[in-house]
């Protein structure tokens, strides 16, 4: 949690107070570090609402104060919240947000009960506001990835170790390894399992639909200590400044390839054709993606893998002859 | 400033709740502490107070403050305003916390983590026992690149037209667009709207990524009608359908490369090559199929269909320039 001031509207302060004022008096007496942990704010911050919430004095018909709270020893309790003591409905946004994001752990293959009684519960509670999340669909590649999904969680549960065999699609190539397993993510629509591979002794991702078989070990799995998970919301693949830049220029057939491989730049050009430019550690796959586009595409830089491309491509035609 | 607006804003919904009748601006004015003496800086204050706390999902009802004059007053139901009831159980609590860090848009992420915390407040929750409960393995995200995204959320749950260019795959040029928006829909980490395109005066699905320039609201709130039926989980189901792969393809490839073309084919050694074996694989559409047996030369040869294998060397003549 960061402990930087942040700004806050007036607006979003009062949406917190409406729901920080209902929270402590439903619980009678909280920990003031604990609440703040679960609002996301300082202890500073968080005193400084509560201080706000007890100064609101009403001056007509006669004076009073309508909310009565105390905080000392790192607890707070409210005694007199009067009209708003129960939180606020929940808005639309909020709402549909929530509940697409459990629709899609549902899914995903997530704790399956448990999303389902806490979807039929958040429904009836939001009432209308939640009607638009039903106008919002996320679809979870593949089928066979979710059968696969219990079999690792059942795995993760038990802290067990797992044999794993893959498809690197881009080598063309199944490889097989020992990973321990440490969570399962939903990113773009695909399931990944996140693992201390045993064999490249480091923190590795694996694409479930890409998983050929999966056995679960009767060993403990083992994450070192030092095994960092990767930071996905910083993006899945990030290249690295070793890798190779290629530049590639394609038709406005081919452009789906900007939506599916994360480009460094992409430059429209005339006629709609576009230059892009990626980095990667290995070639080969481009090579072959370029084989693939035909004449959709053009490999500009660097200049040998647009040679290692024609040769290919060559060599391939030379078996026809 | 800030503060002492939420002061206020604070005092008017504990004020407004606690009365049953309408009460005047003035009425308001005399309760409420923070409002200027002058007439207009006071109307143009509370104006935007009102608005402030609407946009909040308070439910600011407005009517007559007596029978005898015409005065405008201003309450809050405590039934449209308060959460209906609601508990959670630890294991609910443990999957709330996940589900609110799905979004990874702050928008949508401040809508979900607001709503999570609206029903923690409701519940009596025993929050210790969220922390012990086991920890779903899932940990779905959800991103939000593109810049259309953020109209489109609001045209659809709002129920409102919208205009935008749009460049279809493969096209040059973009084309103006009026659309009907009924829901969307993220596939493989990318966004889609579905709805009625009125020149086309069909239903139409677009690729939020593809939408460029802005996106511009064209109605009314509530005058988009989704037909009946036309729900967005319902209407993408098909994409997921498995394709009918009606083709067959004969392939000569070599023993130990085109590992995905062994495994999902029918492989035999080929007696007169030594080195290279036969395979004979299904697939569905020619020119896609053709792309990715592209991909895996100089490994294969395809035999036949006459018009795969025509279609696969002119994508390798088009690489060779």
């Amino acid at each position: 949690m960061s402990t930087q001031p942040r700004m806050v509207t007036s607006a979003e302060r009062l949406r917190r107070l409406l729901a920080l004022v209902p929270y402590v008096a439903a619980r009678r007496v909280v920990g003031l570090a604990e609440t703040a942990a679960t609002f996301g704010m300082t202890e500073r911050e968080l005193i400084d609402d509560l201080n706000l919430a007890w100064c609101v004095e009403l001056r007509a018909p006669e004076p009073y104060c309508p909310i009565d709270l105390s905080y000392e020893d790192g607890e707070i309790s409210i005694s007199q919240a009067e009209s708003i003591a129960r939180p606020l409905r929940l808005a639309a946004d909020e709402a549909s947000a929530l509940l697409v994001a459990l629709r899609m752990l549902a899914e995903a293959g997530g704790d399956g009960d448990t999303v389902a009684r806490l979807i039929a519960k958040i429904e009836g509670a939001a009432g209308a506001a939640g009607a638009a999340s039903s106008q919002v669909a996320i679809k979870i590649d593949h089928p066979n990835a979710r059968g696969m999904a219990a079999t690792l969680n059942a795995a993760l549960a038990a802290g067990k170790r797992i044999h794993l065999r893959h498809y690197a699609s881009k080598r063309d190539e199944a490889t097989e390894r020992d990973v321990d397993p440490m969570r399962l993510l939903v990113v773009d629509g695909r399931t990944y399992l996140e693992g201390w591979c045993r064999r490249a002794e480091g923190v590795r991702l694996f694409r479930l639909d890409r998983v050929l078989s999966v056995d679960v070990l009767d060993v403990p799995a083992e994450i070192p200590e030092t095994a960092e998970p990767v930071d996905v919301d910083a993006g899945l693949f990030r290249p690295s400044p070793s890798d190779l830049v290629v530049e590639l220029e394609l038709a406005p057939t081919a452009r789906w390839v900007a939506e599916s491989y994360p480009c460094e730049s992409v430059t429209v050009l005339t006629d709609g054709r576009l230059r892009i430019a990626l980095r990667t550690p290995d070639t080969t796959w481009v090579r072959r993606l370029a084989l693939r586009l035909g004449e959709d595409a053009r490999v500009v830089a660097p200049a040998a893998l647009a040679d290692e491309v024609r040769a290919s491509a060559a060599a391939a035609l030379a078996l026809y002859d | 400033m800030s503060k002492r607006r939420t002061e206020r804003l604070l005092s008017i919904v504990v004020l407004l709740l606690s009365s049953r009748r309408y009460l005047t601006a003035e009425q308001i004015r005399a309760a409420v502490t923070g409002y200027p003496e002058e007439h207009e800086a006071f109307k143009r204050m509370f104006e935007r107070d009102k608005e402030e706390l609407r946009d909040l999902g308070i439910p600011l009802e407005t009517g007559r403050a007596t029978q005898f004059d015409d005065d405008l007053g201003y309450r809050i139901s405590r039934q449209d305003y308060e959460l209906p009831e609601i508990q959670l159980e630890p294991d609910e609590a443990a999957v709330l916390g996940i589900a609110s860090r799905v979004w990874q848009s702050a928008e949508l992420a401040g809508a979900a983590t607001g709503a999570a915390l609206k029903l923690r407040a409701a519940s009596r929750e025993a929050d210790g026992d969220a922390a012990a409960s086991p920890r779903p393995g899932i940990q779905p995200r959800l991103t939000t690149q593109e810049p259309a995204f953020g109209p489109m959320w609001e045209a659809v749950r709002d129920r409102r037209p919208v205009t935008f260019d749009y460049l279809a795959s493969g096209r040059s040029e973009v084309t103006k667009r009026t659309l009907e928006p009924w829901g969307v829909v993220n596939r493989r980490g990318h966004w889609y709207v579905a709805g009625h395109d009125r020149a086309r005066n069909a239903p139409r699905v677009f690729r939020l990524s593809r939408i460029t320039g802005p996106v511009k609201l064209a109605g009314p709130p509530g005058s988009v009608k989704v037909p009946e039926g036309a729900d967005v989980r319902e209407l993408v189901k098909d994409w997921d359908k498995p394709l009918t792969r009606d083709h067959t393809a004969t392939l000569r490839v070599r023993a130990g490369a085109g590992f995905a073309l062994h495994r999902w084919g029918k492989h035999v050694p080929d007696t007169e090559n030594p080195g290279w074996d036969l395979i004979t694989i299904a697939y569905s559409d020619p020119d896609w199929y053709a792309g990715y047996l592209a991909w895996f030369s100089p490994d294969v040869i395809v035999l036949g269909p006459p018009e795969l294998r025509e279609a696969v060397i002119r994508r390798l003549k088009g690489a060779l320039t």
